[in-house]
């Protein structure tokens, strides 16, 4: 870090100079603004390293090795602040950024500090400070919080999916909705079940690996898709799906989508491979919610995050294993975009976090509850108390919107 | 008297799960070790309750008020495609056409058979349930009049009966509205009969064919061409109230009508019935649900649906034997399953069909998923309830259902259903369901996944949760 030309102090005085801009609080306008807020959550943990690489740490390509990603040559990384840049596979975001209407977040994590998807998964969703608490999650109770006749209470979330997932569990309305045709799993679990049948029974593994094969074959010549690797449908087909009911005036206001698949302990492939894959299913569906919500995406936030991130140094089979800080994304014509909010701790041996994983030191609850504030109208003591219990210290950031 | 089977060899846990596996419709939460307490207990306790098979039905509507409905529906379609076009007045919506109740009803029925195999303690009686209903299978293909009283069918006719007499189900089923318009008995006329004469139809040999190839003696039980057309014979004028001149009372009631039946004595597998008119057939039935061909074909399709496609010929001999002694006894084969040692082999032999997949899913999960999904997913398998391809019912084999592109939509499915779903401790939830059937690799896939869903999906698919 002390070779950092972006130091921690640079990036606080840039936020705090952003404040200057600081306008009169969202809720004053609620009667001409019509919210939309949109959570993707991401499941299997996210390798945030490998999504914003900090191209200006001298530390990064080295500790990366294989999974480092370009900055230059075909697959270069997509420039964005100079000492962070962007997955090539997200040139759609990259266009949202530059045009004001995305930014990320670096070495953020929630409050959950062990290494389990489910229980990190849960702290996510619930909003609590730890795992245990799966009654009900914080996006529900944040429109449950809202003065009765609001809008985004009444007219409450969208689950994707035949079950509500427990970020949209709680008091407030919710409803389902899923797409026509059934959707393809990500190919992450796939090859977990073939892993599997492997091991012990030659019929399925037989039977799964036909149908894969199958797949394949039906797809022609085309780019491949689905089960055979590319971009998950499944992602964009939900996108478009909620992106369209939120856009009605009568439609839901809030919605909770489950995109799967990101727990690359193998193969993790950053530059072309599945998490390239996964990273373009994202965009696109980043970019189909803009699309399907037409006009009111002017009104719109949409956040991505992820349970927690991953090693910062790649394990023994090109991948990373569970690890802690990682990024989160901000999309939507409401966010005050184009730039990277970081208090970047870097990566030398002992600014990582048990001497593995990116620190975190952003609280993503502090995102969360930026968000809801301004974009909500949601107070700060609300915030602390009932949508992320016990986190008064942890301030909401504000100014994320515009 | 019943006989306790001689299971000493095996322990509690896995006698538990070979009850809740190969009998039942998979575990709950909590179900492995409640069942562990007493096994057999268990089974027992399903089938000596002569209620267990019933279910309630106080939602949902009997066949005939079904017919009826379908039936009033459509002659309003048809006589408002007769009528001018209405006259529209301002500020008035336009007369909607009346909808059919099938689609509804139908739903309504699958819905109200999902739960009743979710909430079974065991599900062997369930199993039986659906077992009887593929033996004796309709088609909701068929058109609107079958499709609305689809449910009520598998109610009326197969559940009283299945742990009753074989030969009462036989008839019930017989005479059932809904099986007497799939097989197209409805329409057939004896040559002789007065309509016959007067109409100049004739027979119609479906159901006749049907309940000698497929619900009794079996496509090798030793019938003939002639047999075929001599039970035809016997079965004309067995059919449906319809209302075309008035409907009234027995509308949609099974109804005998002299008038197409064909008279005269018929012989069939070398018996003469000179009975008159509704007597006649239901000699016929009596004497075919008691002949050696059905016991053995019942016997052995039973035994292929509990153990293995290439049924143990001592379980086969057991049931056929029992089949005999007992004049179809029902109850008495349930017994039979479970005391003969075949069906307390460790090794799972058979995949578990969609539908036992699926419950076995939502009882596993403790919630059931929405009737869309359902709905889709066992259609998407190939599954339908009551949608069968062809008289046959459903195939029995595993070699059918563990098709590639099966396995891939099961895996489509477990992944949507499993979405949202919050399992505690997936691994924990594993050796909840499995016990001892949970191998090493299945635990670990479980552990180790990305996910609660990813988990669940990993599980339900897992060797050890299709193989039963």
């Amino acid at each position: 870090m002390p070779h950092s030309p972006f130091s921690r102090r640079h990036i606080l005085l840039g936020a705090a100079t952003l404040t200057v801009w600081a306008r009169l609080p969202r809720f004053a306008h609620a009667a001409e603004r019509d919210p939309r807020l949109i959570v993707l959550v991401l499941r299997g943990a996210l390798d945030g390293l490998a999504v914003v690489p900090p191209v200006g740490d001298p530390t990064y390509a080295a500790l990366r090795g294989p999974l480092a990603v370009p900055t230059e040559g075909a697959g270069a990384a997509l420039p964005l602040d100079g000492h962070f840049a962007l997955n090539a596979a997200m040139p759609k975001f990259h266009g949202l950024y530059h045009s004001g209407e995305a930014m990320l977040v670096h070495a953020v994590a929630t409050p959950y500090r062990d290494r389990s998807h489910f229980d990190g998964q849960d702290v996510l969703e619930s909003g609590h400070a730890g795992p245990g608490a799966t009654l009900d999650g914080w996006l529900n109770r944040a429109a449950a919080a809202l003065p009765a006749g609001d809008r985004v209470a009444a007219q409450g979330g969208l689950a994707v999916g035949p079950m509500v997932p427990l970020i949209l569990r709680g008091p407030a309305p919710v409803m389902n909705w899923s797409p026509a045709v059934l959707p393809e799993v990500a190919p992450d679990t796939v090859a977990r079940l073939q892993e599997l049948y492997d091991h012990s029974d030659e019929q399925l593994a037989r039977a799964l690996r036909t149908a894969a094969a199958a797949d394949r074959m039906t797809m022609g010549d085309a780019p491949p898709k689905g089960k055979g690797g590319g971009l998950p449908r499944a992602f964009i087909a939900a996108a478009e799906g909620a992106g369209r009911l939120l856009a009605r005036p009568d439609g839901p206001r809030l919605a909770a989508l489950s995109f799967d698949g990101w727990d690359t302990h193998a193969g993790e492939g950053p530059n072309g491979g599945r998490l390239s894959s996964l990273l373009g299913g994202l965009d696109v569906a980043v970019d189909a919610l803009r699309t399907t919500l037409g006009p009111a995406w002017r009104d719109t936030v949409v956040v991505a995050a992820t349970e927690f991130g991953r090693t910062a140094a790649a394990n023994g089979t090109e991948g990373t294993d569970h690890g802690t800080g990682t990024v989160a994304f901000l999309a939507g014509g409401a966010v005050k975009g184009g730039r990277v909010i970081a208090d970047w701790p870097g990566l030398g041996p002992a600014a990582l976090y048990q001497q593995r994983d990116l620190a975190p030191t952003t609280d993503l609850r502090s995102i969360l509850k930026g968000v809801l504030a301004d974009h909500l109208g949601l107070s700060e003591k609300v915030l602390a108390e009932t949508v992320f219990p016990e986190s008064a210290p942890t301030k909401p950031v504000k100014d994320l919107l515009a | 008297m019943a006989s306790s089977p001689d299971t000493s060899s095996l322990d509690r846990d896995t006698r538990s799960i070979i009850v809740l596996n190969r009998f039942g419709l998979g575990a709950r939460p909590g179900d492995r070790e409640a069942v562990a307490r007493d096994p057999v207990g268990a089974l027992r306790a399903e089938i000596d309750d002569p209620a267990t098979p019933l279910m309630d039905g106080a939602t949902l509507l009997t066949g005939r008020a079904a017919y009826r409905s379908e039936y009033l529906t459509q002659k309003a379609l048809r006589a408002a495609r007769e009528r001018p076009a209405p006259v529209m007045i301002d500020g008035m919506a336009p007369l909607r056409p009346p909808e059919s109740p099938a689609g509804p009803t139908y739903q309504a029925e699958v819905e109200a058979r999902f739960a009743s195999a979710c909430a079974a303690p065991v599900g062997f009686v369930e199993r039986l349930v659906a077992f009887w209903s593929n033996h004796f299978a309709i088609s909701a293909d068929k058109g609107g009049q079958v499709k609305v009283m689809a449910g009520a069918y598998e109610r009326e006719a197969i559940r009283p009966h299945v742990l009753g007499r074989f030969q009462d189900m036989l008839d019930a089923v017989s005479k059932h509205p809904a099986m007497l318009l799939y097989l197209d008995n409805n329409v057939s006329a004896g040559p002789k009969s007065a309509f016959g004469q007067r109409s100049g139809r004739g027979l119609n040999e479906n159901l006749a064919r049907e309940i000698l190839e497929l619900h009794t003696l079996g496509v090798d039980g030793g019938y003939g061409q002639a047999d075929v057309t001599a039970f035809a014979n016997i079965l004309t004028g067995w059919t449906v109230r319809s209302g075309d001149k008035a409907p009234d009372e027995a509308l949609g009631r099974f109804a005998f009508e002299a008038g197409r039946h064909e008279p005269g004595d018929h012989e069939v597998l070398g018996r003469r019935y000179g009975q008159a008119g509704l007597a006649q057939g239901e000699g016929v039935l009596a004497d075919i649900a008691r002949h050696p061909a059905t016991a053995r074909h019942i016997a052995r399709k039973l035994a292929a649906h509990m153990v293995s496609d290439t049924p143990p010929p001592d379980l086969v001999a057991r049931l056929e034997t029992r089949f005999r002694e007992t004049d179809g006894d029902l109850r008495a084969l349930a017994q039979v399953l479970i005391e003969a040692p075949d069906c307390w082999q460790m090794k799972a032999q058979k995949m578990r069909s969609p539908w036992d997949w699926m419950v076995a899913m939502a009882r596993g999960a403790g919630t059931r998923p929405p009737t869309q999904l359902l709905l889709r997913s066992l259609r998407a398998l190939g599954h339908g309830p009551w949608e069968v391809p062809a008289p046959k019912g459903y195939p029995d084999d595993t070699a059918n259902w563990l098709s590639p592109d099966g396995l891939d939509t099961r895996l489509d499915i477990a992944n949507e259903f499993g979405r949202g779903l919050v399992l505690d401790d997936p691994p924990a939830r594993a050796l909840d369901l499995l016990g001892p059937r949970l191998d090493a690799q299945t635990r670990q896939a479980v552990m180790r996944a990305e996910s609660r869903p990813q988990a669940f999906a990993l599980l339900v698919l897992s060797p050890p949760f299709l193989w039963r």
